[in-house]
């Protein structure tokens, strides 16, 4: 059985609380206690409806001012899949919520109302999954049921989007009109749709590809910790444990140790105290080396012809996360995987429109949730890959050095 | 050549080690939380696999409320002992008389909002970092919110609107002096994932959760045993039944269910036909309000 996570973006009025739930219900993954609590809160609906909506709210706060603060996570499975949704709430003003939710996914589904067509939000939420570089995008016609499940409504929404997207840096596209409220081609094939003879939702989500990063002319193995027993029968033992972002290793492969561009040979390859010959991403294992060298946690074993970048100077894309601005000029910790090294923020270069793709230049300072381009320097240097090239080891964040908090997640170009 | 193919237990237990060993290599004193159920249970196996051939390297806490079933308490010395961990017990009782705390009353009176007393006690008495715990986003929609590094302040309090954004798997557990982090590497496992693994690696359980004879007081629709720790009524219906445990709390406040479930696999089978969920099948402290669970939290429950 496989492993799959992805995320819905789009707004209550979308239906995408709906479309959660009845991916939840239709799958059997509400259990009858959590029915009678949402039937006990769907008080204004008629005897014996329940508003699926309701199994995606969360805390009291958030119930009280019907609004939703932060990602929620769901789990379902079905025979082939287990399933991890980040549900984040798609208004404007929490697209540092979305960028969360969409960091860890495989896919996302992005839900247009059939009346509506392509908007605002489809738009924002599409760049955010362009930006994210989420593999498989699937783009949810829903309401159906409200334009009389029309081929042409359909269609038309379909060229819409294609359009739109192709100004965006997508891979893989789909499509699938659905009626959220009344199940059609969620997990059953709709009769409503005689004319669509794609995939049901659930039958894409229980197929479609992961992609799993396994270019082994990229191999990445940041060392997380160092175990060394110093017992008396594992005198000599070292061992740098980490976890396989890309690639694989094996015993006898040359390897480097980045920043400080040590080379060396593996010895052997532990995952979870058991020799084996190879270790493969997402593994976490524990790699051996010939030599006695010094390598401590941040440090970057990679082998293969294409070696990451080793900079001081660097690029980026960053989503500002935090209610005091960003301002050029300003200092932060900056976390690449294991390795976290102070850095400046040198230049603001410009500000990405989520809505428009637009590029404002002579920004002075990003507040919560604006996207902008940054050039930073670090005091030591850190080792990456493009997020388009290996968004396992493209991603960063940025903790403020006096409050502690994330305050921006990157994409290192 | 090998497939380069897992399943999904091993991409849990690989992403769940990546944030043991990040916990290790972040903090400076760690402690795992340790009850003695099938959550902290399943904890110690990854920690334990997680720095092979090294051991554990931060203790095993185990927060004792005076009222836990004899064969977790058992099981937990062996465990501890079995590891080589280091096994610290704090006790609510003491922290009770220490601080004059009024215990609570009725019927099924729990002390586990008393807990956290005595877990900010022990934090600060060992200056712990950070906590590792067992708790799962599918047990509760409170818990379905909250971070994998989860920042508490100096009163153990959560905020959820104050919580750090978790991108990628970068966690950051930089904290102030007095702070924790309470940390969470089982958070995207759901039951029946934890009791496939229990089963895949063979691990040991303690006896309360295969079925058992038990005398017990029918409550409402929950099953509570016959302990020293609850009132007895006059008109309680007492019985004897076949029972098992599907989660193992406190004696007060954990209800069992009624099952012949001898093995793993009559437990998988089980918990896969049964119609209800874990805490509402098994959890009476969480029936009191919608919102129990997000109060605790805030009130530096872990």
């Amino acid at each position: 059985m496989d492993l799959l996570r992805f995320i819905t973006a789009g707004s209550v009025d979308d239906g995408k609380s709906t479309l959660i739930g009845r991916l939840l219900y239709d799958t059997d993954s509400i259990k009858v206690d959590q029915l009678e609590t949402i039937q006990r809160q769907s008080k204004n609906k008629q005897e014996g409806e329940i508003d699926l909506a309701l199994f995606t709210d969360g805390l009291r706060a958030e119930r009280e001012q019907g609004i939703t603060i932060d990602v929620a996570y769901k789990y379902f499975s079905t025979d082939k899949r287990k399933f991890i949704i980040a549900d984040a709430p798609g208004h404007i003003q929490y697209t540092r919520n979305m960028v969360t939710g969409a960091s860890n996914s495989d896919l996302i589904i992005i839900l247009i109302d059939a009346r509506q067509g392509v908007v605002e939000q489809t738009r924002r939420h599409s760049i955010i999954a362009s930006l994210l570089q989420i593999p498989h995008v699937v783009v949810t016609i829903n309401k159906m049921d409200m334009v009389d499940y029309s081929e042409a409504a359909y269609n038309s929404i379909v060229d819409e989007y294609s359009r739109m997207a192709q100004t965006l840096n997508m891979k893989d596209i789909r499509f699938i009109p659905v009626s959220a409220l009344n199940g059609d081609n969620i997990v059953n094939s709709s009769p409503n749709t005689p004319w669509y003879t794609g995939q049901t939702l659930l039958d894409l989500l229980e197929t479609i590809d992961v992609v799993r990063d396994l270019d082994f002319s990229e191999s990445r193995f940041p060392v997380q910790y160092v175990i060394r027993p110093q017992s008396d029968d594992l005198h000599d033992y070292r061992g740098y444990a980490g976890k396989v972002l890309s690639g694989s290793y094996k015993k006898g492969d040359k390897i480097i140790v980045l920043p400080d561009h040590i080379e060396s040979e593996i010895e052997a390859v532990e995952v979870h105290g058991i020799e084996v010959e190879e270790a493969f991403a997402p593994q976490s294992a524990v790699l051996r080396l010939k030599d006695d060298i010094d390598i401590n946690r941040g440090d970057v074993i990679v082998t293969g012809s294409s070696a990451p970048i080793v900079s001081q100077e660097i690029e980026a894309t960053l989503c500002w996360m935090d209610n005091k601005p960003l301002t050029a000029g300003g200092k932060y910790l900056l976390q690449v995987q294991s390795r976290r090294v102070r850095c400046i923020v040198k230049q603001i270069n410009f500000k990405l429109d989520v809505n428009t793709l637009e590029k404002q230049e002579g920004i002075e300072k990003a507040s919560l949730n604006d996207v902008v381009h940054v050039t930073i320097k670090t005091a030591s240097p850190i080792v990456y890959d493009t997020y388009t090239s290996l968004r396992a080891n493209g991603g960063a964040i940025l903790i403020d050095e006096t409050a502690n908090t994330t305050v921006a997640g990157l994409m290192l170009s | 050549m090998p497939q380069h193919k897992l399943d999904y237990l091993d991409l849990l237990e690989a992403e769940s080690i990546h944030i043991m060993r990040e916990v290790a290599g972040q903090f400076e004193r760690p402690a795992l939380l340790f009850s003695g159920g099938k959550d902290s249970i399943t904890l110690v196996q990854l920690a334990l696999k997680a720095f092979k051939p090294g051991k554990i390297p931060f203790p095993l806490v185990h927060i004792d409320t005076g009222h836990n079933f004899p064969e977790a308490l058992e099981y937990r010395d062996r465990i501890a002992a079995e590891t080589g961990a280091k096994l610290i017990v704090r006790k609510v009782e003491d922290t009770i008389k220490a601080k004059g705390l009024k215990e609570p009353a009725g019927k099924f009176a729990s002390r586990n909002a008393l807990q956290s007393y005595t877990l900010l006690d022990t934090i600060e008495e060992f200056g712990f970092d950070a906590c590792i715990g067992g708790a799962r986003r599918d047990e509760e929609k409170a818990r379905a919110k909250e971070r994998i590094f989860s920042v508490r302040d100096e009163f153990g309090q959560w905020d959820p609107k104050k919580q750090r954004p978790e991108l990628w798997n970068l966690y950051n557990g930089k904290i102030a002096k007095g702070e924790n982090v309470r940390v969470f590497p089982i958070s995207n496992w759901v039951e029946l994932d934890v009791w496939n693994y229990i089963k895949r690696e063979g691990i040991e359980l303690p006896s309360i959760y295969f079925t058992h004879e038990r005398e017990v007081i029918i409550h409402g629709e929950h099953l509570v045993a016959l302990s020293p720790f609850i009132r007895i009524d006059e008109d309680d219906v007492i019985v004897k039944k076949n029972v098992r445990y599907r989660t193992v709390g406190d004696m007060t406040c954990t209800a069992a269910v009624e099952s012949s479930a001898s093995s793993i696999d009559d437990i998988i089978s089980e918990i896969n036909r049964t119609n209800i969920s874990e805490r509402g099948e098994t959890r009476i402290d969480d029936q009191v309000s919608e919102a129990a669970m997000e109060d605790r939290k805030k009130n530096g429950y872990f």
